[in-house]
């Protein structure tokens, strides 16, 4: 038997942090950083006496987040606790929900190979995030920093449809741009604000159920997930064909290593023994309060698409593009609104913008200017001021130290010489100096009348009208 | 349902409690005298009583979302046995 023989079931637990303003159950700050325990108060230091108050938003939330991935919305739910011991969880229960989530039986629509096909979802519920311990260099003990407990969470739980890392790949990144749409959620990894423990079994093609599950936790990027998961796999693939058995167990993922390591002892099967918890009441949701949600709900990303298709007559690979991310369909569509000029638009945020992205290691929520200057940027090469090799000049700077692209140009003398003149001067100064070339073209080499052009271009540093450069040295050369 | 005696070790390791082994006759009684009482709360007759969650009737007690800050450290670290840079510092956990 070999690997093509086996099929990979996966499941997710992602766990996002909500951008509410607040905790989940105190008015502590949720902000990210911070000196350590200052964003707290006894209610998230589970100090004796204190109790929990549900912030509304979290439920509002989650509820978007419910609909936005086609769930049902309970009618009826309620908070559960969680109890274990761990040094970062102040009470040694998490307040989560067990048996009563806010949503159930979704979906995401992923593509793979050009069919859709879609995740399900088994349930998002709300719980508090646990703080962060923080261990000294010298091995002399751990220190406790409390600011992000009570940081509210949802918990997004798929079913085990995804069959290979790059359709988990796919769903993620699918998941991330949801919650960015709908704007509950920063989504930024690094930040820990969306973290995903992975569940992975291997089963021989065509075998009904499923095999013995491992869940990796530990994964700080999309890509240390999808190694992970391909290691994973492996590894159980390799043991049952040495004819051994998987152990159910918790596997924490060392990035530097690439390998699986258990994490806890086996012997300690996990028993949370959840129930209600008695400080908080029932959460009823009703009709008026879900269609006041869905009507908020923002434009989705699929009819983004759609509506990019046909009234802005991009090409079906440029929308999909676009709307993989809120911050570049919004910046396009901010950027076409000022230049009127959506292929252009597109065709700088699929390039250089991202190109740019990709070499400073930054996510589209990082773009530092705005849609109005992308899309004056592309207005000033519309109207000739600039060449387009002066524009990607531009929006280096632009990137750099964020400003009108205007101002850009005029501080640095950017500005495209049009002027009939000066670009007759500099055409005769290029042909003077290299007769060879004028040899060439008239011997039937066009060759030549590029590289004539790039000489021009090269001694005005670029801000020659390339069009009129081009008209007159045709004009020249036939004299 | 009847407590035995691995099942309070296992509940008292749940709970990180140290037992002695005298003891845990005396715990397994104790536990077994609170299920038969809620055996009894089980075979009262439910039948056209709405269900309900917990014993408060009130729902939807919620929060508005506003920034209120404690803004006292040091109260809040005060009966920590040991503190270091603003942080609780406890036993080395990997």
């Amino acid at each position: 038997m070999s690997r093509e023989d086996y099929e990979i079931v996966i499941g997710l637990e992602v766990h996002s942090e909500l951008s509410t303003k607040t905790k989940i159950f105190c008015s502590c700050p949720t902000e990210f950083g911070g000196e350590p325990n200052t964003h707290c108060c006894p209610v998230c230091m589970a100090m004796p006496g204190t109790l929990p108050v549900l912030n509304e938003k979290v439920v509002e939330y989650a509820i978007k987040a419910g609909l936005a991935t086609n769930c049902e919305i309970a009618d009826i739910s309620k908070n559960d606790r969680k109890n274990y011991f761990y040094p970062d969880l102040p009470k040694a229960y998490q307040i989560s929900q067990y048996d009563m989530p806010l949503c159930e039986h979704g979906y995401v629509e992923i593509e793979v190979d050009g069919e859709k096909k879609k995740i399900g979802l088994t349930r998002i519920h709300i719980e508090e995030d646990a703080g962060k311990l923080n261990h000294d260099d010298y091995g002399r003990g751990s220190l406790v920093d409390l600011n992000r407990a009570g940081v509210p969470l949802i918990e997004i739980v798929s079913e085990p449809d995804l069959r290979s890392s790059e359709e988990v790949d796919l769903y993620l990144k699918k998941l991330k741009s949801i919650l960015e749409y709908i704007e509950v959620s920063d989504c930024k990894m690094q930040e820990g604000s969306l973290r995903a423990d992975v569940n992975v079994s291997v089963r021989k093609k065509g075998q009904k159920e499923f095999g013995t599950r491992t869940e990796m936790k530990n994964m700080n990027s999309f890509r240390s997930i999808v190694r992970a998961i391909d290691y994973e796999a492996e590894r159980q693939i390799e043991i049952l064909e040495d004819g051994g058995k998987i152990d159910q167990e918790t596997l924490r993922w060392d990035d530097v290593s690439g390998k699986t390591f258990p994490m806890r002892d086996k012997e300690d099967a996990q028993d949370y023994r959840y129930f209600p918890d008695p400080d908080l009441v029932t959460i009823r949701i009703s009709e008026e309060m879900k269609e006041n949600i869905r009507k908020s709900l923002p434009e989705m990303p699929e009819s983004r698409k759609k509506r990019y298709i046909e009234e802005y007559n991009l090409p079906e690979y440029d929308s999909n593009i676009l709307i993989s991310s809120k911050y570049f369909s919004d910046l396009f569509e901010g950027a076409t609104k000022v230049c009127n000029n959506p292929k252009a638009v597109s065709n700088w945020i699929m390039t250089d913008i991202i190109k740019e992205l990709n070499e400073k290691e930054l996510e589209p929520s990082d773009i530092p200017f705005t849609a109005e200057q992308l899309g004056n940027l592309v207005v000033l090469i519309d109207k000739g001021t600039i060449s387009s090799s002066i524009a990607k000049k531009v929006l280096q700077e632009m990137f750099e130290n964020p400003r009108e692209p205007q101002k850009i140009i005029e501080e640095k003398g950017w500005v495209q010489i049009s002027d009939e003149g000066a670009i007759k001067e500099v055409v005769l100064k290029v042909l003077e100096a290299n007769p060879q070339s004028i040899a060439d073209y008239k011997a039937g080499k066009d060759k030549a009348l590029g590289f004539l052009v790039g000489q021009a271009m090269k001694e005005t540093r670029g801000k020659a009208n390339p069009q009129m450069l081009n008209k007159m040295f045709l004009e020249e050369l036939k004299k | 349902m009847v407590v035995s005696r691995e099942e309070i070790l296992h509940i008292a390791k749940l709970a990180d409690l140290n037992i002695k082994d005298e003891e845990i006759d005396e715990y397994a009684k104790n536990l077994q005298d609170i299920l038969n009482f809620v055996d009894i709360l089980n075979s009262v007759d439910t039948e056209n009583v709405e269900e309900s969650i917990g014993i408060a009737n009130n729902t939807n007690v919620f929060r508005k979302d506003e920034i209120k800050e404690f803004g006292n450290r040091d109260i809040l670290l005060q009966n920590a046995p040991e503190q270091e840079d603003g942080m609780f510092k406890i036993p080395k956990v990997i």
